[in-house]
């Protein structure tokens, strides 16, 4: 198949797939497959991409043209690639995942679960290939509202309160700012396309690049910089599976991506770093990510210490990409990858717990590993990747960032970063002392026979757990490739 | 002859039969010149002409495609609405005010265009008091005072312009204006049409008339309305402003900078208003008056992208509110309602319906993809260019306030269930689902084929600045 059909394949076969999945939402296991085979399609034929991309290609096509200039038009280049193959690879894990929670959960609706699940995942992908920011707006968009219907899965007036603030701060920031962003570079440069260097150099100088750069950092509602961070929170009220591959990896990577593409084919790195305005940036986001790593501690509802984790983590890829150096910004597109794998891993264990003990709480799970040894035995792997220590792919990532603090002379965030490992260990750690060295606690079960029966999660549900959890120690070391494979972003210019 | 099937039939077959000749139209004069035709043979500044340029093609096809549409429609819809002895004289009445706004948009004597006013406007007041409810009868007595004293402006300014020129004619008016367009009689007409067409099209804040209106007249007739009357008020004040005083004017008597100033109140006071709202049929009625607030801010930007914004949201936010008054003349038709509270559960019980309000809600809001989207783009582009950076950011707020007051309804339908479990309801018929997702699909359509409605406005408001 040609690359460029390929690139549309890939965000049509979700499409393809929902629609699959509406006609045999009547028998679940036929339902269930069709959403497998569509995500391992979707997976390979983004694979197949892979080595156009590495070898230097950047494959592109232009649908259709909505204003005079501006297409709806799609680009691989590595950093999207990446992305997708991210998204879509985990879709197939999380797809297993979902079959043994949502029928252990008894879940209603499951149907329209998997139509907007798939919808979803299209979206992310076109935010991955989009050719332009018009294109990536559109998508982002898409995916906003498709994910909609997962979060407020339960039809709970609690769920329709989360899906109000949900909604709210993500279609309000993107109309709001996002858009306006858009409209100012298009009246500025008459581009939208994402070129290697930026388009904005020597079109915008002064005080109207750190508004611009505001409108587009805030308008990105999805990276989830402080204050509107709060629709992540808010979206935890869905199913875990939406929690772990949307709220962990599709909608807040989505998110932080938008922010690394518009810092890198917008403004320019070079551009941004000389003109300065960057450095209000640099400041929010360091708060942000020891502010939420705060927050997470005082969280007793383990997924919610996970999602503001995940509000932390996100801006240490935003801090990456606002030093405007190319090693931090490499390290923060790898450390896309490795939060993807590290955190869902960790929100998979935390549905796991929920399905198998009906916990919720960080204060209940006493002595859980006991019970579920092997789901907390892999919530430590995530654990440990998300702290940034090695074995784990976490620890690369970090590590470029820090190096990349170093490059931009800022070593103050080399403090910021350290100083949030260890906060990430004292949100984290605690849960595993819990579950491991405390004693079974009572309502936990297994009280009528006296002695701990092992009781798991569901098994497609720990098969998940196992890929997720054998990724992210992996990953440790093909850490280099996929720095070697960013390195075109920030090295080719006009 | 007073049966209801012939006449639907006759008014249908009219219906299209107009469409088609506006769609040849159209066609001839994106290519050509504007087409005249002198009545009676009567030569232009004695006779009455009729002329078709662009942007009268385009409104006259705007208002023949929505009125064929809503003509299949009806039937259903009206047989439960309007008494049964009665259905004959709604389509009598529709086609009299489908004849009177297709008068308005082509005729290019500015006397002869208030006959055509007039004509529409009385048979307008019959439709609305067919409504079911007895407000819909004060509902029609409000708007017959107001719009005879809109009309009345109305001829008061071409009276004093008539005055001081000696013309009706439009093409004609615009050639001898220029001399005295200095003259406090011509400032005083300026003032009189404002206001008077003003009054026709729901300019805040002389909007009063519509929301009760839009609110109890039969939902056909609202959705016809919405669509095309305040529209083609709109194309009577593009007319005026541009082709007979043309934008020099302007110069003179800064009212486009008035008009700015009450399109953002209106954007912006009128959606708070909408959000408030518990009737999702009046809802959408102060939606309109906030959206019209946006009409009236590209006009009055006075640049090419302004005016080509205006007319393409005449055209794109006619396609909206059509749509949307369809939806809810379908969920009328079966709760018998169209209270938000009683919309609950809705979006399992009608999910066709429902799905076609989202899709139509989400162009009302902007969201790309719809034809809103388009039209705010526009917009944005073209306040932005002025220079104008506060209007663009007033409109996004305002796009802000769409999704709350087009959320409200959404999250009734679909996360609230139905008090009344035992009572079933069930999908529109096909007959009135098929031409609403017909309107839905244009809204999605024109979202990202733009090369049709965006070209042609651009010519006509090219045409307007006289470029």
């Amino acid at each position: 198949m040609i690359p460029e059909a390929t690139i549309l394949w890939s965000v049509a076969i979700p499409l393809i797939g929902s629609l699959g999945i509406l006609l045999t939402g009547k028998s679940p296991n036929l339902r269930e497959t069709i959403t497998l085979a569509t995500a391992t399609t979707m997976f390979l034929m983004i694979g197949s991409l892979t080595h156009l991309v590495l070898g230097g290609e950047r494959p592109s096509i232009s649908l259709i043209e909505v204003f005079p200039g501006i297409d709806i038009e799609f680009m691989v280049e590595p950093l999207g690639l990446l992305f997708a193959l991210i998204a879509s690879g985990l879709w197939i894990v999380t797809s297993l995942y979902a079959i043994g929670y949502m029928r252990a959960h008894k879940e209603d609706n499951q149907t329209r679960f998997y139509i907007f699940f798939a919808i979803a995942l299209s979206s992310a992908v076109g935010v991955a290939f989009a050719g332009n920011l018009f294109t990536l707006f559109l998508f982002y968009e898409a995916l906003t509202l498709s994910t909609f219907p997962l979060v407020t899965h339960h039809g709970t007036p609690e769920a329709k309160r989360c899906g109000r603030t949900y909604l709210g701060i993500l279609l309000g920031t993107s109309i709001g700012f996002l858009l306006l962003a858009i409209i100012c570079t298009w009246h500025l440069t008459g581009t939208l396309e994402f070129r290697p260097g930026g388009i904005l150099a020597g079109k915008v100088e002064g005080p109207m690049v750190s508004v611009l750069l505001f409108l587009y950092m805030y308008g990105t509602g999805k990276a989830a910089l402080m204050p509107i961070h709060r629709w992540l929170p808010a979206a935890m009220i869905a199913p875990t599976p939406v929690s772990a591959l949307l709220h962990a990896v599709a909608v807040v990577k989505a998110g932080v991506f938008t922010v690394l593409k518009i810092i890198i084919y917008i403004f320019g790195i070079d551009f941004l770093s000389a003109s300065g305005s960057n450095i209000w940036l640099m400041w929010v986001a360091a708060a942000t990510l020891l502010f939420a790593a705060i927050v997470a501690m005082r969280k007793n509802n383990l997924k919610a210490r996970l999602a503001y984790s995940t509000v932390s983590q996100l801006s240490y890829i935003v801090l990456g990409a606002a030093l405007a150096t190319g090693t931090s910004v490499i390290g923060g597109g790898l450390h896309l990858a490795m939060h993807a794998f590290g955190k869902i891993t960790l929100f998979f264990c935390a549905g796991a717990i929920f399905v198998a003990a009906q916990k919720t709480l960080v204060s209940e799970l006493d002595g859980i590993g006991r019970r579920m040894p092997f789901t907390m035995g892999a919530f430590v792997i995530g654990s440990l990747s998300i702290i940034g220590l090695p074995p784990m792919g976490g620890a690369w990532s970090k590590f470029h960032l820090m190096l990349g603090a170093a490059s931009a002379e800022y070593y103050i965030f080399i403090a910021v970063w350290a100083l949030s490992s260890l906060l990430s260990a004292a949100y984290l750690m605690p849960v595993i002392s819990r579950a491991f060295f405390l004693p079974l606690s009572k309502s936990i079960g297994a009280a009528a026979t006296g002695g701990i029966v092992l009781q798991e999660a569901p098994i497609f549900s720990l098969i998940a757990i196992g890929i997720t959890s054998a990724g992210t120690f992996i990953l440790f070391f093909f850490a280099g490739d996929i720095a070697n494979m960013l390195a075109p972003i920030v090295m080719s210019k006009n | 002859m007073h049966r209801a099937y012939p006449a639907w039939l006759l008014s249908l077959a009219a219906s299209w039969i107009s469409l088609a000749i506006a769609i040849t139209l159209l066609t001839k004069v994106l290519i050509g010149d504007p087409i005249v035709y002198l009545l009676g043979d009567w030569a232009a500044p004695w006779g009455i002409e009729y002329r078709v340029d662009i942007l009268s093609a385009f409104v006259l096809l705007l208002v023949s495609g929505t009125g064929s549409i809503i003509m299949v429609f009806a039937p259903r819809s009206i047989a439960q609405e309007v008494p049964e002895d009665r259905i004959y004289l709604f389509y009598t009445m529709y086609l009299l005010t489908f004849s009177g706004l297709l008068g308005m948009t082509i005729t290019g004597d500015a006397f002869n265009l208030f006959v055509f006013l007039e004509i529409s406007s009385l048979s307008t007041y019959v439709m609305i008091s067919l409504g079911n409810s007895k407000r819909a009868v004060t509902a029609a007595f409000r708007y017959l005072i107001l719009g005879t004293i809109g009309a009345t402006f109305y001829v008061i300014g071409v009276g004093l312009m008539y005055q001081m020129t000696g013309t009706l004619n439009m093409a004609d008016l615009s050639v001898r204006l220029p001399a005295v367009a200095e003259t406090r009689t011509i400032l005083v007409a300026i003032g009189f049409l404002t206001a008077g067409i003003g009054l026709k099209l729901g300019l805040f804040p002389i909007h009063g008339w519509l929301p009760n209106v839009y609110t109890y007249a039969p939902s056909v007739v609202t959705a016809f309305l919405a669509a095309t009357a305040t529209k083609v008020a709109v194309y009577v004040l593009l007319r005026i402003y541009f082709t007979v005083l043309g934008v020099r004017a302007f110069e003179t008597l800064p009212i486009d900078e008035a008009l700015l100033f009450l399109g953002v109140i209106a954007i912006l006071s009128m959606s708070i208003v909408a959000i408030y709202q518990t009737n999702a049929k009046r809802l959408l009625a102060y939606s309109s008056v906030a959206q019209i607030g946006y009409i009236i801010i590209g006009i009055n930007l006075l640049t090419t992208t302004g005016i080509a914004a205006g007319i393409l949201h005449v055209f794109n936010h006619a396609l909206i509110k059509a749509a949307l008054f369809l939806c809810l003349a379908c969920v009328y038709y079966r709760i018998k309602s169209t209270k938000i509270d009683d919309m609950a559960g809705l979006g399992r019980a009608m999910p066709l319906s429902m799905a076609a309000f989202v899709i139509a809600g989400f162009s009302l809001i902007g969201v790309p993809l719809t034809a809103g989207f388009i039209s705010k783009w526009y917009l944005i582009v073209a306040s932005i260019e002025k220079g104008w950076w506060i209007i663009a950011v007033l409109i996004l707020v305002s796009s802000l306030l769409a999704i709350v007051y087009v959320w409200k309804v959404i999250e009734v339908a679909y996360f609230k269930s139905r008090a009344d479990g035992s009572v079933s309801i069930s999908e529109a018929p096909a007959v009135m689902l098929i031409p609403m997702w017909v309107l839905v699909g244009a809204n999605i359509y024109f979202g990202i084929d733009t090369d049709a409605t965006v070209g042609t406005a651009m010519a006509a408001a090219k045409a307007l600045l006289g470029e």
